[in-house]
C-alpha cells in the first residue's frame, strides 16, 4: 500500500476507467488478461453488478501515460462483452474507497487511535485486547492520510477496496456539456 | 422440433451456409460427429488438428467465406492454437468448434481436459463456453456474425460433451433459429462501425488533391473488405501509385502501371523508397507493421497520414494519423471517390505530379529486382524456379506459401494480377502454413489451379496433410524450394552473426522428398537442372487427380534482396549483395 501515496489526483499518470460489461462468467478475466497482454499495470480494481443485473461495472485505476491509455481503451472496447467505457477525470467524478485496518492499540495508545479515527469520521468496527480494527470510507486521499497517521501506532493488517467512481452531476439545469458519442 | 445438441450444432452450421469443414474427431466431440453422417456438409478428415485450422484459413483466404474446423478437447484444442493465432493476426474469418469434457467434470483435470477458453482467449476475436444445449443455435449464429463482421477474426466455441450427447437429458432442446434482431440484442457490446465519418472523408479528399507525392499503402483490409475494385477506381481517378503489402498482394494488380509492388523489409526499392519520400501516405486497411515501417522514427518522415481501418484501435496505435477514418475499406473508398469527384467538379485540380511520376519510374528502371542465373552444374536459383512457375501457370492461379525466404521470393517474383490469389501467413509467420492452406484454398476454389510454394523446413512441419489431400482427391501442387537449410535463419546468421551457422542445416535428401511424396499418395518429382524445370512444371500441371510434389534443389547461398536490416530505417535498404551486407 506504500504506492497509495502516489495516488492523489494530482498525479496525471493515474486514470480511472469505468467499464460497463456484460455480467457473465469470464468477463473479468478477459479484461484483466487484456491489460496483462498489452503490458499495462492495473493499480486498483472494483467490480460489482449495476442497477441492471445484465451488466456489471468495473472501475479500474491504471498507471499509464495518456497515449497508451487511448490504445488500451480502444483494445478494451474491442472485447465483445464490453458495452461502454468512460474515462473519468478525477475533477469531474465522485470517487470513494473503503479501508479496513487493524492497528496496535494497547491501553496507552487506544484513546489516541480512537480519537484520530473519529477526526476522520471513521468507525471502530472491532475491538481486541491490544488491537483495534477501524474502518473509513471516503475519498482515496483521505484514506491515504489516515493510513499515514495510523502507521506510527503499528498497522497489523490493512485492506482497501479499490476506488469506485461515478461522474459528477450537472449543477446548472438545462446546461449540458458537449459529449462525443463513442 | 426436438433435437439433441449434436444435431442442433450441425444443423446450425448448415443454416449458416457451411458446406465444408475440416476436422478430426475424438472422445469429447464424438456426439457431434455422429450427425455429420446424415449432413450434406463435406467433412475433410485431417491428419493433425493444426492442419484443420490452416485449411480453414486457406479456405477463407480464397473464398472470403468463414472457414470452419472442428476438433476434440485437450490436445486437439491445443493443436489448433497456432492456426487460431495465425487467423487472429491476419484477420481471417474462421469458426473453430472444440469438444470439452462434460460440464460437471470441468475443472477436475479430467481425461483430455484443458482450459480451452483460457488458452485461446488472447488468440481469438471471441470465444465462448456453451453451457446449455438450448444456447447452441444462438452461439453458432453469434460466432459467424462476430467472425465475419467488423475486423474479421477467429471465433471459438467450446462444447461440453454432456450438452451434445443424446444419452444425456441435458442435450435435449427445442430447436429455435435466432433472428437477426435476437442476435443483435444478444451482443450489446458489439456494434462495428462501417461508415466513415463524412467530415474526415472530405478532409482526406482535400489532402489527396493537394499532395504532390502521394502513395496508397494498401493492406490486407482491402481484401477483407472486398475493396479491390474500389481501390482501383480511386487510384486511377487520382493517378496515385499503390504499394501492396504482403497481405495485400493481388489487391491491386501487379501489371497495373500504378502498382509498385511490395514494401517493407524485403520490399522492392521503389515501393520502399516511394513510401519513405512521399508527402502523403493513404493507408487503406494496413497497420504500419514493423516489417513495413522499419525503424519507426525514420519511417516516411515527411508524410502526412490518412489512415482508414475498420478497427479503431489501429488508428494511432503505431503512427498518429492526420486524418483517421474508422470504417469498412470498400465503403470508405467509394465515399472517397465521390468526395474527390465533387472537389474536381467544383473546380479543384490535381497539382502537377509529373516530377514525382518520373522519379518513381527512374527508381524502377535503376533498381529492378534482380538475381544472377546459376552457372551450368550449379544448384537452381529459387527465383528462376518461381519465374518459370509463374510463367507456366494460369494468371489466376492461387499460390500459398509458408514462411521464410521462399515466401519473400514468391511475393517478389510472382505477378499477382487478381485478388485472393496469394495465401500466406503474414502476422504470425507460421512455418508449415503452405500445404494445409493450399488444400483449404483448393477445396474452396476447385476451379482454380493451386500451387503451394514451400521451403524444405516448412514442408517438414505439416507435410502429413498431403495424405489428407491424396485420400480426399484434392489435387494441390507443391513446389519445395529445397535449399537444405532453414534459409531465412541462415541468411541472418550469415549477415548478422558472422556466418556462425548455428542449428540451421537440414540436408537436401534426408528425407527423400520424392519418396516421401509417393508414400503419401502423391506424384513425386525431383529437379536439379534448369533444363528440367519446365518439363516438371508441365507434368505437374497436367495431373488433376492427386497431389504433386516437386523437390527443386536450390542454391543454399542465395539470399533475399532487397533487405532493410532489422532496427534500421528504410533508407538503409540494401538492394543487392554488391552493396555489402549492411548490419550495424
Amino acid at each position: 500500500m506504500s504506492m497509495a501515496t502516489h495516488l492523489p489526483g494530482t498525479d496525471i499518470r493515474h486514470h480511472t476507467l469505468v467499464v460497463l460489461v456484460e455480467n457473465k462468467a469470464g468477463v473479468l478475466a478477459r479484461v484483466a488478461g487484456l491489460f496483462a497482454r498489452r503490458g499495462f499495470n492495473i493499480y486498483s480494481l472494483a467490480v460489482a453488478p449495476t442497477e441492471d443485473e445484465r451488466f456489471s461495472r468495473i472501475t479500474i485505476v491504471v498507471d499509464v501515460a495518456s497515449s497508451p491509455l487511448e490504445q488500451i481503451t480502444k483494445q478494451l472496447f474491442k472485447l465483445i462483452n464490453v458495452v461502454k467505457i468512460s474515462e473519468l477525470d478525477p475533477r469531474d467524478a465522485v470517487e470513494r474507497e473503503l479501508m479496513l485496518a487493524t492497528v496496535r492499540a494497547d491501553a496507552a495508545t487506544r484513546s489516541q487511535v480512537i480519537e484520530l479515527v473519529g477526526v476522520f469520521g471513521g468507525r471502530i468496527v472491532d475491538v481486541g485486547h491490544d488491537e483495534l480494527t477501524v474502518s473509513l470510507d471516503g475519498e482515496p486521499h483521505r484514506l491515504d492520510d489516515l493510513e499515514d497517521l495510523l502507521r506510527p501506532f503499528g498497522i497489523v493488517e490493512l485492506q482497501r477496496t479499490g476506488r469506485v467512481a461515478l461522474p459528477r452531476l450537472e449543477r446548472t439545469p438545462g446546461l449540458r456539456p458537449v459529449r462525443r458519442s463513442a | 422440433m426436438q433435437l439433441n445438441g449434436g444435431q442442433a450444432l450441425i444443423k446450425a452450421l448448415e443454416m449458416e451456409g457451411v458446406d465444408v469443414m475440416f476436422g478430426l474427431p475424438g472422445g469429447a466431440i464424438l456426439p457431434v460427429y455422429d450427425p455429420i453422417i446424415d449432413s450434406p456438409i463435406r467433412h475433410i478428415l485431417v491428419r493433425h488438428e493444426q492442419g484443420a485450422g490452416h485449411m480453414a484459413e486457406g479456405f477463407a483466404h480464397a473464398t472470403g467465406r468463414p472457414g470452419v474446423c472442428m476438433v476434440t478437447s485437450g490436445p486437439a484444442a491445443t493443436n489448433v492454437v497456432t492456426p487460431l493465432c495465425d487467423a487472429y493476426m491476419d484477420s481471417i474469418p474462421m469458426v473453430c468448434i472444440t469438444g470439452q469434457v462434460p460440464f460437471p467434470a470441468i475443472g477436475t483435470d479430467a481425461f483430455q481436459e484443458c482450459d480451452t477458453i483460457g488458452i485461446t482467449r488472447s488468440v481469438t476475436k471471441h470465444n465462448e463456453l456453451v453451457t446449455e444445449a438450448q444456447d447452441i443455435p444462438l452461439a453458432v449464429r453469434q460466432a459467424f456474425h462476430i467472425a465475419t463482421t467488423g475486423r474479421p477474426g477467429p471465433v471459438l466455441l467450446d462444447i461440453p460433451k454432456d450438452i451434445v450427447d443424446p444419452k444425456n437429458p441435458r442435450s435435449h432442446l427445442d430447436w429455435h433459429w435466432p433472428t437477426d434482431e435476437e442476435v443483435r440484442a444478444s451482443l450489446p457490446g458489439y456494434r462495428p462501425n462501417t461508415q466513415g465519418h463524412p467530415r474526415m472523408i472530405k478532409q482526406a479528399a482535400e489532402l489527396m488533391l493537394t499532395a504532390r507525392k502521394p502513395i496508397v499503402y494498401a493492406g490486407g483490409g482491402i481484401l477483407k473488405a472486398r475493396a479491390a475494385e474500389a481501390l482501383r477506381e480511386l487510384a486511377e481517378l487520382c493517378g496515385i501509385h499503390v504499394v501492396t503489402t504482403l497481405m495485400a498482394r493481388g489487391a491491386f494488380p501487379d501489371d497495373h502501371p500504378l502498382c509498385l509492388g511490395m514494401p517493407g523489409m524485403h520490399g522492392n526499392y521503389t515501393a520502399v523508397t516511394a513510401m519513405q519520400q512521399s508527402d502523403l501516405l493513404i493507408a487503406l486497411g494496413s497497420r504500419f507493421d514493423d516489417r513495413v515501417t522499419g525503424k519507426l522514427d525514420g519511417f516516411a518522415p515527411d508524410a502526412k497520414i490518412i489512415h482508414v481501418d475498420i478497427d479503431p484501435a489501429e488508428l494511432g496505435k503505431v503512427r498518429r494519423p492526420d486524418v483517421p477514418i474508422v470504417g469498412d475499406c470498400r465503403l470508405v473508398i467509394e465515399e472517397l471517390v465521390i468526395a474527390v469527384r465533387d472537389l474536381l467538379d467544383g473546380g479543384a485540380a490535381f497539382p502537377d505530379r509529373q516530377g514525382w511520376a518520373s522519379t518513381i519510374s527512374g527508381w524502377q528502371e535503376k533498381h529492378p529486382l534482380t538475381y544472377e542465373q546459376s552457372e551450368p552444374g550449379e544448384a537452381l536459383k529459387p527465383q528462376f524456379v518461381l519465374e518459370r512457375l509463374r510463367d507456366s501457370t494460369p494468371d489466376d492461379t492461387i499460390v500459398a506459401s509458408g514462411v521464410g525466404q521462399h515466401q519473400m521470393w514468391t511475393s517478389q517474383w510472382w505477378r499477382f494480377n487478381h485478388p485472393y490469389t496469394f495465401v500466406n501467413s503474414g502476422g504470425l509467420g507460421t512455418m508449415g502454413f503452405a500445404v494445409p492452406a493450399a488444400i483449404g484454398a483448393k477445396v474452396g476454389r476447385p476451379d482454380r489451379m493451386v500451387w503451394a510454394v514451400d521451403g524444405d523446413g516448412c514442408f517438414q512441419m505439416t507435410a502429413q496433410e498431403l495424405v489428407t489431400a491424396a485420400s480426399e482427391r484434392i489435387p494441390v501442387k507443391v513446389a519445395i524450394l529445397n535449399n537444405a537449410y532453414l534459409g531465412m535463419v541462415r541468411q541472418w546468421q550469415e549477415m548478422f552473426y558472422e556466418e556462425r551457422y548455428s542449428e540451421v542445416y537440414l540436408s537436401p535428401d534426408l528425407p527423400d522428398y520424392k519418396l516421401w511424396a509417393e508414400a503419401m499418395g502423391c506424384v513425386g518429382m525431383r529437379v536439379e537442372s534448369p533444363d528440367d524445370v519446365d518439363a516438371a512444371i508441365q507434368k505437374a500441371n497436367e495431373i488433376d487427380d492427386r497431389p504433386v510434389v516437386i523437390d527443386f534443389r536450390t542454391d543454399s547461398r542465395e539470399k533475399v534482396y532487397p533487405m532493410v536490416p532489422a532496427g534500421l530505417t528504410n533508407d538503409a535498404i540494401i538492394v543487392d549483395p554488391s552493396q555489402g551486407e549492411g548490419g550495424r
